[in-house]
């Protein structure tokens, strides 16, 4: 381990990669601040960037900087003006926003600031420890179990979509996967399902799809809504003085601090939680374990509150990197798209990665640490001015983010057809979301999809059938889970709907 | 019948559509010896419109049974006129322009009627601030993707630029 931090750190420090990390931090605060466009929609504009780097280390530590930035800038735009930039940063808005009202705005930003930035290096060292074992476990593997670990997690995506969603986000996960048959596939040198359009010879785009499932989406909803954009009252909140946070709010929110970045890192390893249900989780648990009075303030501008869903979040996001690195099984939609771009680059994640190119690992473990330090000492200071891009004009801010998702779908493909598909689908994605269907389940089918497949195939013709399945015990077990993974969601429903009523009264 | 069912008939339209071509169409041009292999191109979109078959049926039939809140941030379809539904469907119209336009126009050119039409449409009216902005973006984007990225991009109308 210490031989592969060292080849880390020798890769991580050099001056294009800290570059990279200070950038990616940058551009993923300012970036993530506007309401509407979260993690996944940014890393999508930027993989264009990051493929053209060439240097898989470099491009994948600019994105990891871009997205720990994202969800940093979430956490500013909730606490100035309640408008969660990212789903993950809602939990911090019952807080923060309070604080903000109170004239607590630099403190609410500080406490963030140090929260999130304790729960991505706990979250590092955590990953540090965690990913060399799994992966030593996963290079066992066969295609086989391959094939059955992708359908365990593409099953337990869908069982944590939620109450009522499950039969929806499997859904989705079938139409990802129907979608990534098109084409060409690798197995069979023979095109598929192309309908003897010649554009979809190599299958749809990548980044065309992530673009136009999120982004795209978003920016609807900025245009349909006027309201989204704006902060609740108006008011300017653009003075933020006193970031000082005092020696008795240190010392209550350190063991806050502590248990979610614990908590948060595992909840962002297993597949389809994410950063998401960490804070809410976070936010829950640690309302119900503080004391009678510190319960009173909750929701009024705690410290506590935004300590626990902060931390908890940036620890997740980095939990989510354990999965991703060491098996190659994205759990998040942010993560998928990474997987994405990884591929886009001739890098396969898996447990190979850590043997065959110890150096992209290790990298991007440092630029974490990198970037959790670059997020606290740069964007501290320079919070009272990040916020004014919040004073954007929407007349302006729209036609930019449609811009930048044209763009985005149009640099590396210098195709026009694609723009007319990103077009499409971003109206298609527009009514699955007004359907209330989850759209990060399509775009992890989309991309494991392929490898699905492939597997499959292999296990298929190694065993001439599918006798691989009783054949290989392992395969048997994971298949299994996978099933009582899908199955499970009823029982689950039925304890979310009892704790729901309860967590309402506690409001 | 609420729009997600509707949505989902849609979706069970396509994966008939989707296993009628894998079932029936496909495997009528595959050589003879790829059929003596366990596996054809055709097996795994057997499976998978199978399985989409039955997850939308399932939906269409209403099976699961959903939950009746509404997230607050997102949008209620239920009094959609009080949306900008037109502003949303001419910056969409907006997007197929752009997208059929960039060739013959150029980037630069393109790039600075999108921006300035998309504001505009959006309710803009300050004309040369937009057209300043407008024009800065183009100009500058385009230098950032073609100098100091190096991804080619075609700045003039094609007539002018020889091809």
């Amino acid at each position: 381990m210490l031989e592969g931090l060292m080849t880390g750190l020798a890769t991580a420090f050099t001056f294009t990669n800290i570059l990279m990390v200070i950038g990616g931090c940058l551009i993923g605060t300012f970036i993530g601040m506007l309401p509407g466009l979260g993690p996944m929609s940014i890393i999508a504009i930027m993989i264009p960037v990051a493929i053209t780097i060439g240097d898989p280390s470099a491009a994948l530590i600019l994105l990891a900087g871009v997205y720990y930035g994202a969800v940093f800038g979430g956490s500013t735009s909730s606490i100035l003006i309640n408008a969660p930039g990212v789903a993950s940063t809602v939990a911090t808005s019952f807080d923060g926003y309070p604080m903000t009202r109170q004239g607590k705005a630099g403190k609410a930003l500080t406490v963030a600031a140090i929260s999130s930035f304790a729960g991505g290096t706990i979250g590092a060292v955590l990953l540090m420890i965690f990913a060399p074992a799994l992966a030593s476990v996963a290079l066992l593997f066969h295609s086989s179990e391959y094939f059955a670990l992708m359908v365990v997690g593409l099953s337990a995506i869908a069982a944590f979509a939620g109450t009522g969603q499950v039969t929806k986000a499997l859904l989705m996960t079938f139409l990802g996967l129907i979608m990534a048959t098109v084409g060409e596939g690798v197995l069979f040198n023979a095109p598929r399902f192309t309908m003897g359009i010649m554009d979809l010879q190599s299958g749809f785009g990548f980044i065309t799809l992530a673009m136009a499932l999120f982004a795209l989406p978003e920016a609807i909803f900025l245009v349909l809504d006027p309201n989204r954009s704006k902060s609740a009252d108006g008011s300017d909140n653009s003075e933020i003085k006193d970031l000082r946070i005092t020696r008795d709010e240190a010392r209550r929110i350190t063991p806050v601090i502590g248990r979610q970045s614990l908590q948060g890192f595992f909840i962002g390893v297993l597949p389809g939680a994410g950063a998401t249900i960490a804070s809410f989780l976070g936010y829950a648990v640690e309302r119900n374990i503080a004391s009678k009075e510190e319960q009173e303030q909750f929701g009024k501008g705690s410290v506590k509150g935004i300590a626990a869903p902060e931390s908890a979040n940036n620890a997740a996001c980095t939990g989510s990197f354990v999965p991703l690195l060491t098996l190659g099984i994205p759990g998040s939609g942010t993560t998928a798209i990474l997987l994405g771009a990884l591929i886009a680059l001739n890098v396969s994640p898996g447990p190979r990665l850590m043997v065959d190119e110890p150096q992209i690992f290790w990298a991007v473990i440092i630029s974490m640490y990198l970037g959790n330090l670059v997020l606290l000492i740069l964007n501290l200071p320079l919070i009272p001015y990040i916020a004014k891009v919040l004073a954007v004009p929407r007349n302006f801010l729209i036609p930019f983010i449609l811009f930048f998702t044209l763009m985005g779908a149009y640099i590396g493909q210098n195709n026009a057809t694609e723009l007319l598909i990103l077009v499409g689908f971003g109206v298609c994605a527009t009514l699955l979301r007004f359907a209330d269907y989850p759209l990060a389940p399509l775009l992890i089918g989309f991309i494991l999809g392929p490898l699905l497949e492939n597997n499959f195939s292999r296990a298929m013709q190694l065993y001439d059938g599918v006798g691989f399945i009783w054949d290989r015990p392992m395969t048997l077990a994971l298949l299994v889970l996978a099933v009582i993974l899908v199955v499970l969601p009823s029982y689950r429903q039925r304890r979310a709907r009892d704790r729901a009523e309860g967590v309402a009264e506690g409001d | 019948m609420a729009i997600d069912r509707w949505i989902a008939l849609v979706i069970l339209l396509i994966c008939l559509a989707y296993g009628y071509a894998a079932f029936f169409t496909m495997d009528q041009l595959l050589p003879p010896i790829m059929k003596q292999r366990p596996i054809w191109p055709s097996t795994f979109p057997k499976v998978l419109a199978v399985g989409g078959i039955l997850l939308s049926l399932s939906i269409v039939l209403g099976i699961e049974k959903s939950p009746t809140k509404k997230e607050a941030a997102d949008i209620n379809l239920a009094n959609l006129g009080e949306y900008k539904v037109g502003q949303a469907l001419m910056l969409l119209g907006l997007m197929v322009a752009y997208a059929l336009l960039l060739r013959p126009l150029g980037f630069l050119g393109s790039t600075f009627l999108f921006l300035f039409v998309g504001s505009f449409i959006l309710g803009e009216r300050r004309y040369v601030l937009m057209a300043v902005v407008s024009a800065i973006a183009a100009g500058f984007i385009w230098y950032l993707v073609d100098a100091v990225l190096g991804i080619f991009l075609s700045p003039l109308p094609a007539m002018l630029n020889g091809g």
